[in-house]
């Protein structure tokens, strides 16, 4: 791979992880949100297996493939399972009114997206390669996901926020090492996929017990 | 200079021609006969015939903003680098120039509506600035982020270099920008989802409602140079991102010729999808069209981040 293809293969790998994170923020049907994560998904595992071919390390092609595997497969087949029926009661399968309305939270995207620019700076400097030069897109990515994850009130919206930070952690890991040991990644993996099952099955409860997920009327105490 | 008078007169007679093509695909997609593509240019020889007619207590802004606007749609034709990228007006080629002038066209618009003091010509005018106030900055920006590559803002250097290195329009930036500039190209021209140009429903309507009292040959003036207006911004589009077949500096007039070709052809296509993307598309709801234009802004603003971060 001469180092121009790589470079613009990494960009475009870089630059559908960062945008289908952004769009996360925009659209409000939770199945196109899970849609989006898997596509993320294939995104990281694109921008893991370049750095593989590139370090010529079947390592860190395996890691990718099973990255892909977990994250574009596994992972968005368990939410999707934890999601409403089509068809049931109307405002449960929509994220209907978040605490920032849409508008305004792409534009604080812009802005998170300034910030983890301004931060990553120094971070480049230490060592600069076109693979640490992506870095601001991940911590975007993990702005975005904390973002997510304070601003929607449905309890799988917020699973893929928080989903969204655990793949931006993850792009990060490999972006600024030389990859990270299969151990490591392996038993990061398995804890997500632990943590999202528990929480898919918690929303199902949740669901049967409240008939909805609307993580702020959990503050209340009710008799 | 031949080349740069060609692309005026290019634009300026098939402008209509594409509006006429675009109502025929819809029509057909519909499953109706359609008018025919020649029936823009019927319908403005018709306007020019009529009497000008302007409503009682209007003033100067109402009369002078369909010549505004048709004077900034030309100029701006005679600026961008359709045909060729070596306009005699290079100096003022500028990103911010076209911006500029493409706002004051709409600005002279909405001032004219405001002028005759109806309800809907205030209705039109305000929610035309709102949309206008999201999409400037996202042209301006979505250029930026090409110009970043170019190391100027000069449309005609922009468009050189994309054709002296075809690969750097894979990039994330341009794809980005690419996306970002479509979707404001939609909502600048009235098209759906932002703006349903066949109706007068007064609820939706946003560039209908500025127009409503403009009647005569004043109206064949502002369909004319909006339909100037949407060739430009989609040849634009096709320059940046395709730029294939434009005619250089010493062009001789076998290239120019090819360049007219590829232009329409480029044009055509743009606006054939366009048309075929609205009959399978409902018209947005009104307060979600600043969600649409402020994900668009930020695709944009990422197209520069992208091509800083990246570069």
């Amino acid at each position: 791979m001469t180092d121009q293809t790589y470079v613009q293969l990494l960009d475009l790998a870089c630059g559908a992880f960062l945008l289908t994170g952004v769009l996360v923020l925009w659209r409000r049907d939770l199945a196109a949100i899970v849609r989006l994560f898997a596509a993320q998904g294939a995104a990281l595992a694109a921008i893991v297996i370049v750095l593989g071919v590139r370090q010529a390390s079947t390592e860190l092609v395996v890691a990718g493939l099973a990255l892909g595997g977990l994250r574009a497969g596994l992972l968005p087949y368990l939410i999707r399972r934890a999601l409403p029926e089509r068809g049931g009661p109307d405002a449960e399968g929509r994220e209907t009114r978040p605490v920032v309305n849409v508008a305004s939270s792409l534009v604080a995207a812009a802005v998170l997206a300034l910030v983890a620019y301004a931060v990553a700076q120094p971070l480049i400097r230490i060592a600069p390669s076109p693979a640490a030069h992506a870095l601001p897109v991940a911590l975007t990515v993990l702005l975005v996901g904390f973002f997510v994850l304070v601003t929607r009130r449905r309890a799988l919206s917020q699973v893929v926020g928080f989903l969204l930070i655990d793949n931006a952690i993850t792009a990060t890991a490999f972006l600024t090492t030389n990859g990270v040991p299969l151990v490591v990644e392996l038993g990061v993996s398995l804890d997500v996929l632990l943590a999202v099952l528990v929480l898919s099955v918690l929303t199902n409860r949740m669901r049967a017990a409240f008939g909805g997920t609307d993580l702020d009327e959990l503050r209340e105490l009710r008799d | 200079m031949i080349a740069a008078i060609l692309q005026v007169v290019l634009v300026v007679a098939g402008a209509p021609l594409l509006i006429g093509l675009m109502r025929q695909v819809r029509a057909r997609l519909e499953g109706r006969a359609g008018a025919g593509v020649l029936q823009p240019w019927r319908d403005l020889r018709k306007l020019l015939r009529k009497e000008p007619i302007a409503p009682r207590g209007t003033g100067w802004a109402f009369r002078l903003a369909p010549l505004l606007l048709a004077a900034s749609a030309l100029v701006v034709t005679a600026v961008v680098p359709l045909v060729t990228t070596a306009s005699p007006l290079d100096g003022v080629a500028d990103l911010f120039a076209v911006t500029a002038l493409l706002a004051l066209g709409s600005v002279a618009l909405a001032l004219g509506a405001l002028d005759t003091g109806t309800a809907f010509g205030g209705m039109g005018a305000s929610r035309e600035v709102t949309v206008l106030a999201l999409v400037e900055p996202t042209i301006l920006l979505a250029v930026f982020a090409l110009s970043v590559r170019v190391g100027s803002t000069n449309l005609g250097a922009i468009v050189n270099s994309t054709l002296d290195d075809p690969l750097a329009v894979i990039s994330p930036a341009s794809v980005l920008a690419a996306v970002a500039l479509a979707v404001v190209i939609i909502a600048e021209t009235g098209r759906i989802p932002v703006d349903n140009p066949s109706t007068h429903l007064e609820l939706t309507m946003i560039h209908e409602a500025m127009v409503l009292e403009y009647s005569g040959p004043d109206l064949a003036l502002i369909e004319w140079a909006s339909a100037i207006r949407l060739s430009v911004l989609l040849g634009l589009l096709g320059s940046l991102f395709a730029p294939w077949g434009i005619a250089g500096a010493e062009a001789g007039p076998v290239a120019l010729l090819v360049a007219v070709v590829a232009l329409a052809v480029k044009v055509g296509v743009l606006g054939v999808l366009l048309a075929a993307g609205e009959v399978f598309m409902a018209k947005l709801r009104l307060f979600r069209i600043p969600e649409l234009l402020a994900g668009s802004f930020l695709m944009a603003l990422l197209a520069v981040g992208a091509s800083f971060f990246l570069a």
